[in-house]
């Protein structure tokens, strides 16, 4: 029996950006670049890559930070400058947008299971709260995929993550927050 | 935009930001102390959240300044006497119950302020406003089980952090005074009239005080001065530590 995967209604609109804009050579660019706090997510895996546009002989390129501290997005602007200048743009300018607010909802499908490979439980493999936070326990442990879990801290390694324990395998792993 | 709001705007701007950087900053004074390492961890997480703010309102500050100067110079090239923060988040960390009572304060304040400012008609302090709401119901989450834990907790946490909330109640009653600058923004819109949310934040933190099985202090005494850039002793000695590499060595990047 075939399978059919839903895919959230911002995801949709994002890969029709992506697949209808004139720069989609640009994009598929911008795929080596890499979060530096999670390596294994492109810019746009994580979505925080929001546009990218030409104006003339000037690349313009749209990313919105994930948490209003986020160190990396420094890293992030200098290796997006990076990849382009390595293909040949030197006119580059990479603008920093806040509205409309980063979302978890913005990753992309394949961001999420590559996060579950990594070793950290993506946002959708823990329940919400009553308050719609993370919850105390029960996120899914990425090593073993027990849910008996417990969370130890409210914030992890980064901003974006919780750092939970698994009480079967008892190994401890991040939880990248839903916001 | 007219000169008068506009003018306004960025004085607002400011005072938000400073607000951020000078809390984010006593926060960041917790690295490496804190009670075992994930508490340690999770508080510098706030911290980076409110300096992060402080970048955003900075940087919007220096557009609508439009005079060369940058985000940091606002944070490094201004004396205490240029900086408008409210008293409450200049005040030294003190002990941990001191620090998250005063986390507590300020967290209920902003999670009845940013729904307000998210309506703002400036597209940049709402968008600003809507990023840190998100980071404020984890921040305000983290406070309240402290607050709970301290002054439920044994006699000596419950002693300490009653001291706390009696020595700090007194710097609460500024966060929701008016001037002519804020009523100006609040009237067209762009400001958060802070003086209707008194009753709200009262209300909030009388609940989880109690729940704590601590006293809500009378209002007995107010100390006010921080818009005006009349500060405690405490703010200059903070920014001489926070600006001495910048102003040590002007310009400088790596």
């Amino acid at each position: 029996m075939n399978e059919i995967s839903l895919m959230p209604e911002e995801q949709y609109r994002r890969l029709q950006q992506r697949n209808a804009a004139e720069v989609k050579g640009l994009w598929d660019l911008l795929d080596q670049v890499m979060d530096p706090e999670v390596p294994v997510l492109s810019i746009w895996d994580l979505g925080i890559l929001r546009d990218v546009e030409r104006d003339g002989d000037r690349i313009v390129v749209t990313i919105t930070p994930t948490y209003s501290g986020c160190p990396a997005m420094n890293t992030i602007t200098e290796d997006i400058t990076e990849a382009l200048n390595a293909a040949g743009y030197d006119q580059i300018e990479v603008k920093t947008s806040l509205s409309p607010a980063w979302s978890s909802e913005w990753m992309s499908p394949e961001g999420r299971s590559k996060l579950r490979n990594y070793g950290i439980a993506p946002p959708e493999d823990a329940d919400l709260d009553e308050d719609g936070l993370t919850p105390d326990a029960h996120a899914q442990c990425p090593h073993c995929g027990s849910r008996n879990t417990r969370r130890v801290s409210e914030f992890g390694s980064t901003a974006c993550k919780a750092l939970f324990q698994c009480n079967d395998c008892n190994e401890p792993f991040d939880y990248f927050k839903k916001i | 935009m007219s000169d008068a709001i506009k003018a306004a705007t960025l004085e607002y701007t400011t005072r938000l930001g400073d607000d951020s950087v000078v809390l984010g900053h006593r926060i960041s004074e917790w690295v490496s102390y804190g009670p075992f390492l994930e508490e340690d961890i999770a508080y510098g997480n706030v911290a980076l959240d409110y300096i992060g703010r402080a970048r955003m309102f900075y940087t919007y500050a220096a557009e609508l300044a439009n005079d060369g100067r940058t985000e940091d110079d606002f944070a490094y090239m201004r004396s205490d006497r240029e900086y408008r923060n409210l008293l409450l988040m200049e005040m030294p960390k003190g002990d941990f119950a001191y620090s998250q009572v005063r986390q507590l304060f300020a967290d209920v304040y902003y999670t009845v302020m940013l729904p307000e400012l998210l309506q703002s008609k400036d597209e940049t302090l709402a968008a600003i406003a809507a990023k840190a709401i998100k980071e404020t119901k984890y921040h305000l989450r983290r406070s309240r089980e402290w607050v709970m834990r301290l002054g439920d907790g044994t006699e000596e946490s419950h002693k300490r952090t009653q001291k706390a909330v009696d020595a700090l109640w007194g710097y609460t009653h500024e966060l929701f005074d008016m001037d002519e600058t804020e009523q100006l923004l609040a009237d067209a819109g762009i400001g958060v009239d802070v003086s209707k949310l008194h009753s709200a934040w009262h209300k909030q933190v009388s609940e989880i005080l109690t729940d704590a099985t601590l006293n809500v202090p009378d209002d007995g005494w107010a100390v006010r001065g921080g818009r005006t850039g009349y500060h405690t002793e405490h703010l200059g000695h903070m920014l001489t530590e926070m600006q001495i590499v910048h102003r040590s060595y002007p310009g400088c990047q790596w």
